[in-house]
């Protein structure tokens, strides 16, 4: 069986990976992918916890990580319709020329 | 450590990396969705069955299908205008890397993590509905409820005209 350390490794490199991209990627959709690697980071560490902790039969991880999952996707949404938003204004998704917050 | 955990951590570390290293963003989705999908393998080999397959639905299928679509409509056949990294990308990685060092120090100079492991525990379909009807059904209202508002509110952002003003 795998220990949990190598769980929660993957986990912190999937999220560094993440926090990477969100913060040097130019184009705002990538960056908003990288926030989601963020978070499917952090899930990885409810099911790993939840399979190792001292209380499984209690659910509380797998719940929590079904409602970090919508909670999510409702995430993802609304960014990308920020995105849409702000290039049918700006003309770019660039964000080193998304530089003015009045246009 | 398993070879399947290996193989799993393997493709979702690979394809998290390809996803923020490549060029082109429809690309970097489509790593994206395998580096979720190894991440979904990984629920699987906890024994989170549930967890795993929504993950499959939910990021593989709706967000990867999304971020395609937002591509599509902002930058077409121009994505490959916009650079790559930014000009301060040198920091980032190294915040970056900075993290991944603190978090991995924090884990492997951890006593408490170390403990045996018990039989894998049941995780069912009808066990995870019966907890979220009775003991956590105030938490899945209150999702249902933002699920609904971020619909709404998405639609309204995104309608032409709203934003801007200008209509394309």
């Amino acid at each position: 069986m795998t220990p949990l350390e190598d769980y929660l490794l993957v986990s912190a490199l999937l999220f560094s990976i993440g926090l990477a991209g969100a913060l040097t990627r130019r184009n705002a959709i990538l960056v908003l992918i990288g926030i989601e690697l963020m978070l499917n980071a952090a899930n990885l560490n409810f099911i790993a916890f939840w399979r190792y902790g001292p209380a499984p039969a209690a659910l509380t991880g797998v719940v929590f990580a079904i409602f970090s999952i919508s909670i999510a996707a409702a995430e993802a949404a609304v960014g990308l319709a920020i995105i849409v938003a702000a290039y049918r204004h700006s003309r770019t998704t660039d964000l080193d020329k998304m530089n003015s917050m009045k246009g | 450590m398993t070879i399947a955990f290996v193989m799993l951590a393997a493709i979702a570390a690979v394809g998290a990396v390809a996803a923020m290293l490549l060029r082109s963003a429809v690309h970097c989705v489509l790593a994206l969705t395998v580096g979720l999908a190894g991440l979904a393998g990984l629920y699987l080999e906890l024994g989170a069955q549930f967890v795993g397959f929504t993950q499959l639905l939910v990021y593989a299928g709706a967000v990867a299908i999304l971020a395609v679509f937002a591509i599509m409509m902002t930058q077409g056949a121009r994505a490959w205008a916009i650079g790559r990294f930014s000009t301060r990308w040198a920091a980032g990685g190294a915040i970056a890397a900075a993290v991944f060092a603190v978090l991995a120090w924090a884990i492997c100079g951890s006593g408490v993590l170390a403990g045996a492991v018990g039989a894998a525990p049941s995780a069912s379909v009808q066990e995870i509905g019966d907890a979220l009807v009775h003991r956590y059904v105030l938490p899945l209202e209150i999702a249902g409820v933002l699920l609904t508002a971020a619909l709404i509110g998405a639609v309204v952002v995104a309608m032409p005209g709203r934003a801007g003003g200008d209509k394309p």
